[in-house]
């Protein structure tokens, strides 16, 4: 009980650490306003031609383009987040702290990720979506319920976004060189969280199968949420999606981390 | 699995209960039986091959530390020093042989374990890089459940103690390598833990640093009985702190006892630097030899279990003696002739040099 004080602390302190980069909030929130009017000028150009295109109007996928540029950064979809962090750390063997302190790695590790995650919602993830909203019409909604029903989904998708990047950082034990990882990583979690395009546009079966894997719950199950593609008790029903995902990462990565402790070798003197 | 490890905890408690009548004070808290680790490595060998040989970092390891104890660990680099601390602190699974601390077996119980250790590694830190030393402290405090009485307490003491009062509002990434050093040990303390494992806690201090940790472990081991076990390569924090010294080598144990002995073992020399007021051919006098000559300055080798005094009053009797010094041999110095001397140590089987593979 008095140890999730400590997972609240080691939150505190990580939403901390990232609100004191100031410029690399700056930057981001710059770079990701741009991207969104490339992207925003795209879509309009693409659903000019084909309106109603993967279910949407122009101004839901306006939407999509703006909310999930408000999420690149608190998702660590391309990656940014603690991944690196984690990998390098045993990569040199500093994970040999963490591992001899009295905590959980996994626990840890997710109260680190949700401190940041916390930090970029609010410092990288507003702005963007508010500049989209003055400039393009977009379609958010004004019922309260719709909005706490997409933190929900948010939230859970944070926890599944954190259960992925965390399988990726332990292959470090075994890989040592986690690069190549990543980057398959960032291009899967682009591509298959929605970001790049909504995976409702895609042909019928790459696109049901895209829309059950893991990373849909990063941006697709949100923002569906948030446009009200699921009404009355379907949109609570719709949650169990990234809720399972969440659970079943999450043990998965328990299991792996559990192999990893047990034999693999901590380097460095 | 459960019952194993309890079965094995009771063989561990009857084999203290056999020892603690003769072991005056006996009280084991560390104890390793024939102790190994073995690194599996591959290499190239070639443009395809890839041969695998194995690094025997640890290679039997046997001793006990008793409660109260401060220890040298010493060796010469790559012997297996770190590898067996990290086996100690159960963050490295043993590959052979018995591993108990405090009555835990570390590798299966490495967390309950780690709220009764205090880990310092020289060339890491605890301490979280953007955070003022005060916001690690207090993350410190609730990992390990200190209460808050009992915290405030023990950082006190430790800012008294290591000077750190200026610092505890600076984040650590601006802080010196020494002050951080002493950041470290603060941090691992504050816990109250039973054992300290220090591995190269002096490397990189300056002379002022240095003698505050030394005298910031001696009272710590004095005042509160805590175990310390401590790797160096620098023979002054053994000198001035342990009574007892472990030499290992190639992951064998070479020589286990007190300082003196070690230099006995060792055949060290010790060496009388004098100036004289002039060049002069090098100096003969009864019980050292002169190893070299610069000029008005010249050294002489004595053997280490000599007293200098008399040394100092012959050359100064027959020579015109300006200025001297003593130089006490450095430990890598004195492990070196422990192995050039043979198998005289008889500290229990030696083994035959183990070659270490690759
Ligand atoms: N992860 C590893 N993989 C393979 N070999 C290793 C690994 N870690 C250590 N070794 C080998 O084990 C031996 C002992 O290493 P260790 O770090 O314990 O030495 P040490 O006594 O601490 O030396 P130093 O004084 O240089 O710190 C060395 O030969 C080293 O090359
Ligand atoms: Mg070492």
């Amino acid at each position: 009980m008095r140890m999730s004080g400590l997972y609240r602390a080691v939150a505190g302190s990580s939403f901390r650490r990232y609100a004191t980069y100031r410029v690399a909030t700056a930057a981001g929130v710059f770079t990701n306003t741009v991207f969104g009017f490339f992207m925003s000028y795209t879509f309009i150009a693409l659903w000019d031609q084909r309106p109603g295109l993967g279910g949407y109007d122009q101004a839901q996928a306006l939407t999509f383009v703006w909310v999930g540029q408000g999420l690149l950064a608190a998702t660590a979809v391309m990656g940014g987040g603690f991944r690196e962090e984690l990998q390098e750390r045993i990569r040199t063997g500093e994970i040999s702290i963490d591992l001899y302190r009295p905590v959980d790695l996994q626990l840890w590790w997710l109260a680190v990720d949700l401190g940041r995650s916390a930090f970029q919602l609010l410092g990288r993830g507003i702005v963007p979506v508010v500049v989209g909203g003055l400039i393009f019409e977009l379609a958010l909604p004004t019922d309260p319920l719709r909005w706490l029903l997409f933190g929900c989904a948010l939230a859970l998708g944070l926890l599944v976004a954190f259960a992925l990047n965390y399988l990726v950082a332990l292959m470090a034990f075994w890989l040592m060189d986690g690069n190549g990882l990543n980057m398959v990583s960032n291009l899967l979690g682009m591509f298959c969280s929605g970001m790049v395009m909504p995976l409702t546009v895609f042909p019928e079966g790459l696109g049901t199968v895209l829309q059950w894997l893991p990373w849909a719950a990063l941006l697709q199950v949100p923002a569906d949420v948030l446009l009200g593609r699921y009404a009355g008790g379907g949109a609570f029903a719709v949650l169990l999606f990234p809720l399972l995902w969440a659970v079943a990462l999450l043990l998965l990565g328990r299991l792996v981390q559990a192999a990893a402790t047990r034999r693999v070798v901590v380097q460095g003197g | 699995m459960d019952g194993m490890a309890a079965s094995d905890g009771m063989d561990g408690t009857d084999g203290m209960d056999g020892t603690r009548g003769t072991v005056a004070g006996g009280d084991e808290l560390i104890v390793l039986e024939e102790l190994e680790k073995v690194f599996r490595v591959r290499r190239r060998a070639g443009r395809f091959r890839r041969t695998r040989s194995e690094v025997r970092a640890v290679n039997g390891i046997s001793f006990t530390v008793r409660r109260g104890e401060m220890v040298g660990y010493i060796g010469p680099n790559g012997a297996g020093k770190s590898t067996t601390i990290k086996m100690l602190t159960g963050i490295l699974t043993p590959s052979g042989g018995r591993l108990r601390v405090a009555g835990i077996d570390p590798q299966h119980e490495r967390t309950r374990l780690a709220r009764r250790i205090g880990v310092v590694f020289g060339q890491r830190t605890t301490l979280w890089w953007d955070l003022p030393l005060r916001d690690s402290y207090a993350l410190v405090r609730r990992m390990y459940r200190v209460p808050q009485a009992r915290f405030r307490e023990n950082l006190e003491r430790c800012v008294e103690l290591l000077d750190l009062a200026e610092l505890l509002e600076v984040p650590v990434r601006q802080l010196s390598l020494g002050q951080r050093m002493r950041g470290d040990i603060a941090a691992a303390l504050l816990h109250d833990p039973e054992v300290l494992y220090l591995d190269e806690p002096t490397i990189g201090l300056d002379v002022i640093s240095k003698a505050k940790v030394r005298s910031f472990l001696r009272e710590l081991n004095a005042e509160r009985g805590t175990t310390v076990l401590l790797t160096t390569h620098d023979l002054t924090d053994i000198e001035q702190l342990c009574r007892r010294v472990m030499v290992i080598d190639h992951g064998r144990l070479m020589y286990d006892g007190g300082l003196p002995g070690l230099y006995e073992a060792g055949a060290g020399e010790r060496q009388l630097v004098v100036d004289l007021e002039r060049e002069q051919p090098p100096i003969s006098v009864e019980g050292a030899r002169t190893v070299r000559v610069e000029g008005p300055r010249q050294w002489l080798a004595f053997p280490a279990k000599a007293s200098a005094a008399p040394l100092v009053a012959r050359v100064a009797a027959d020579y015109p003696l300006l200025d001297l010094s003593l130089r006490e041999p450095d430990i890598e110095d004195v492990i070196a002739r422990m192995y050039a001397s043979g198998d005289g140590g008889g500290d229990g089987p030696r083994a035959a040099e183990v070659p270490v593979a690759g």
